[in-house]
């Protein structure tokens, strides 16, 4: 039984060549629904690993109760120098709690390759300890922005994806000028932000507070002593939310958004893959019904033909498979891209191409072979011997 | 046997093959249909109410709101004859859903925007009113709200004060579009910017937008021009631009949708080329006996090339109108299911580059095996050489 199997298996791959122009249709097309498949998830998975990397478990924000977002948030000078000397925050190295309160400012500019409308992007003003608080920040050009001047610095996502902020532009806003003197990268979501002096911001825009305070949490029960004593304080509304689950909850839509569109495209697309497979596997059976029907005739069982079939079907979906990943790999991974995050302000990430991605859709293309290479195997077991043979 | 008989005879020669190919083109064109929609809706062609009116905004982004006393120097500009402002809101139904809330002045947005319809004594109602609010009739239906109601609504923006955030106003009317273009974007709420001003801890005095409805000759270019002028170098410079433009302005930030969708087409259609145009070589190729046997009893080279177009023709026609038909009902189905919020439109736009794909692909298939059949010579074909 097994030597039988194998035995017509060979033959049958090897005799693909032959039937190429057929076999070629069950290639392109699971290529063509793995390579979809794939570039739309690694789109999501990108923007999540972004957001996600932005977030720390032992750091909170603060925000004005009931803002669920940044933008929406404010606080005044009096709340924030509260917060800011609550306990349940870590000391930092000069022996003060370690806080940065941080303004947003939404200002805009203009993607490459578009010259009319501008889209919006953050500019975020920070206290010094906002480095501390984000050691994954390294200014990889120029140098960091000087306390007291009119300086920027911008994240790589910002000069990858839109124009006018490289180091030594000056960048209008709000009828203010400011001069970009250096690059930093994050790997996560403070890349796609222009950063500057809290201060200087403030007196700019004329602000009086911030919108949110970033703070170290004091080892594992901080987080629980901070929101007590916020909580406590009857001159305060403030939400505490741990960095991490702040930035995860800002992916949610997004994810919501392209897994629709992810499962109802490539739904559609398997289902046309199908019904192609089915018919190449049909005539594949079609063109070997002599040969089917003389190795039936010589005493081969139908089970090792029904298999060799199914494994024949299988084999050209992993090579399709397998061609629409790394099509998907070399034309999109690392593609830099950018959209509206929930706070109305640009978000720059990149594809992400993930092993566990293409796994999925390799399991999705021999899936849909198994599907299409079924009933044709079926009908080779079938296909009555003596009629077969008869056939010109 | 008539022409078309003998085609749709050989069509169904070998029904299975048949079948399943047509399925393939209906699955490529549903998809075609439903993706078309999408970038159409973002492209921003649809949906747009032919009135030209302009939008003002703060130069730097609508986030930054205005004073709301440049209305009288907009009001002044000439060619401009109305101006009416309207402030996001950020309005919370129950925990987590939003709605798209502006305060609004009552009078002047009624005036503005003239396809709102609604009963003139409601929107007397509504202007004399403080608590007053107005709903569009999709958002209303949704979300069940009658007029006569105590609306809960909370903002996740602004305080009252005293520092709450859950709002509450009267229902006090529910307009409609007038005409179908309209109807289907009844879904904002309104409510009195007097009243929202005073109550609120945050922001005095401000508004997001200004919509300026101009005369009927006037140039909105100039206009929109004139008024970033006037402002400029203030500290309240602004940007105004059509309502189209603004809209778009806004879908374009959301990135290059278009793009994405190209190349996703582009994979299902080199792929429905290859299912497509395998098939009809290899019902050619199977057939070359009995098209030798055609022209032995007299059809010219050029008939039987056109019937083994015809046939191309046949199956990508009507594989492609089953799917786009298909991708109008389930567009529909999608509007329907999300009450109108998102909508996908399978329209004569759609349709009509539907069609010329259907044209292009079969001549695209059809051509080579055509080009085959018409060539064959009859001594070689009956030989089966």
């Amino acid at each position: 039984m097994l030597k039988q199997t194998s035995a017509i298996t060979a033959i049958n791959i090897k005799s693909i060549p032959e039937r190429w122009a057929s076999s070629l249709v069950i290639v392109v097309g699971l290529a063509g629904v793995v390579a979809v498949f794939t570039a739309l998830l690694a789109m999501r998975a990108g923007f999540e690993s972004t957001l996600k990397a932005s977030g720390r478990t032992d750091e909170a924000m603060v925000m004005r109760g009931g803002s669920d977002d940044e933008i929406n948030s404010g606080l005044d000078r009096d709340s924030i120098d509260i917060i800011e000397q609550s306990p349940g925050i870590r000391l930092g190295a000069d022996g003060k709690r370690l806080a940065s309160a941080e303004m947003l400012v939404i200002t805009e500019l203009v993607r490459k390759h578009d010259i009319k409308d501008g889209v919006n992007i953050t500019m975020r003003g920070v206290e010094p300890d906002a480095f501390a608080l984000r050691p994954q920040l390294k200014i990889v050009e120029g140098r960091n922005f000087t306390p007291g001047l009119r300086e920027l610095i911008v994240g790589r996502g910002v000069t990858r994806q839109f124009e006018g902020a490289a180091p030594g532009n000056v960048v209008r806003m709000r009828g203010s000028d400011w001069t970009v003197v250096g690059v930093f990268e994050t790997g996560d979501a403070y890349e796609s932000e222009l950063w500057a002096d809290l201060q200087v911001a403030r007196t700019t825009f004329d602000r009086k507070g911030a919108s949110s305070v970033l703070v170290a949490l004091d080892g594992p029960g901080g987080f629980d002593t901070l929101k007590a004593s916020l909580a406590a304080d009857p001159r305060l509304s403030v939400d505490v939310i741990r960095q991490q689950d702040y930035f995860s909850g800002q992916t949610k839509q997004f994810r919501q958004t392209i897994g629709v569109l992810a499962s109802v495209v490539t739904g559609i697309m398997a289902l046309g893959a199908i019904f192609a497979a089915l018919n190449s596997m049909y005539a594949a059976v079609a063109t070997r019904s002599k040969e089917i029907a003389t190795l039936r005739a010589i005493g081969f069982g139908g089970a090792p033909v029904l298999v060799s079939v199914m494994i024949e079907a299988l084999f050209l979906a992993l090579v399709g498979g397998l061609l629409g990943a790394s099509i998907a790999y070399v034309l999109f991974n690392d593609l830099s891209v950018s959209t509206l995050g929930q706070s109305f302000t640009q978000v720059v990430f990149s594809f992400k191409i993930t092993p566990a991605l293409v796994a999925r859709g390799l399991i999705i293309s021999l899936i849909i072979g198994m599907l299409g290479g079924f009933l044709p195997a079926l009908r080779a077991t079938r296909l009555p011997v003596v009629d077969a043979l008869r056939a010109a | 046997m008539t022409r078309a008989g003998f085609i749709s005879a050989s069509l169904f020669r070998k029904k299975t093959r048949t079948i399943l190919t047509v399925l393939s083109v209906v699955m490529a064109f549903l998809l075609f249909g439903l993706l078309q929609a999408l970038t159409h809706v973002f492209s921003g062609g649809a949906n747009f109410v032919g009135a030209t009116r302009l939008v003002t905004q703060a130069r730097v982004s609508f986030t930054q709101p205005l004073p709301v006393s440049m209305l009288p120097k907009l009001e002044s500009v000439p060619g401009v004859a109305r101006v009416t402002h309207a402030q996001w809101f950020g309005g919370v139904w129950q925990t987590n859903t939003p709605v798209f809330t502006f305060a609004v002045d009552p009078s002047s947005y009624h005036d503005v925007y003239s396809e709102w319809v609604m009963p003139e004594e409601q929107w007397r109602t509504f202007a004399t009113t403080r608590t007053a609010m107005v709903a569009g009739k999709m958002i209303a239906d949704q979300l069940g709200w009658k007029v006569g109601q105590k609306i809960p609504l909370a903002s996740n923006i602004y305080p009252q004060k005293g520092g709450s955030k859950a709002w509450a106003f009267d229902l006090v009317g529910i307009y409609d579009g007038k005409d179908d273009a309209s109807k289907k974007q009844t879904m904002q709420v309104f409510i009195n910017h007097d009243y929202f001003d005073e109550a609120n801890d945050f922001a005095k005095g401000r508004t997001n937008f200004f919509t300026l409805k101009l005369a009927p000759d006037a140039n909105p270019e100039a206009i929109g021009k004139a008024i970033d002028a006037m402002f400029e170098n203030s500290p309240d410079e602004t940007k105004t631009q059509t309502e189209k433009d603004f809209n778009l302005g806004f879908v374009k930030q959301l990135g290059d949708i278009g793009l994405m969708v190209r190349w996703i087409l582009f994979a299902v259609f080199f792929t429905l080329l290859l299912v497509v145009g395998n098939t009809m070589a290899q019902s050619v190729r199977e057939r070359v006996p009995e098209l030798a046997v055609l022209k032995t009893l007299g059809f010219t080279d050029g008939s039987v090339l056109g019937f083994v177009l015809a046939e191309s023709v046949a199956l990508c026609l009507l594989g492609g109108l089953i799917g786009l038909g298909l991708a109008t009902v389930l567009g529909g189905a999608v509007e329907k299911m999300t009450g109108g919020q998102f909508q996908l439109p399978v329209d004569g736009f759609v349709w009509s580059v539907g069609i010329a794909t259907i044209a292009a692909m079969s001549l695209a298939v059809g051509l080579l095996p055509a080009l085959r059949a018409q060539r064959l010579r009859i001594v070689d074909a009956l030989a089966a050489r």
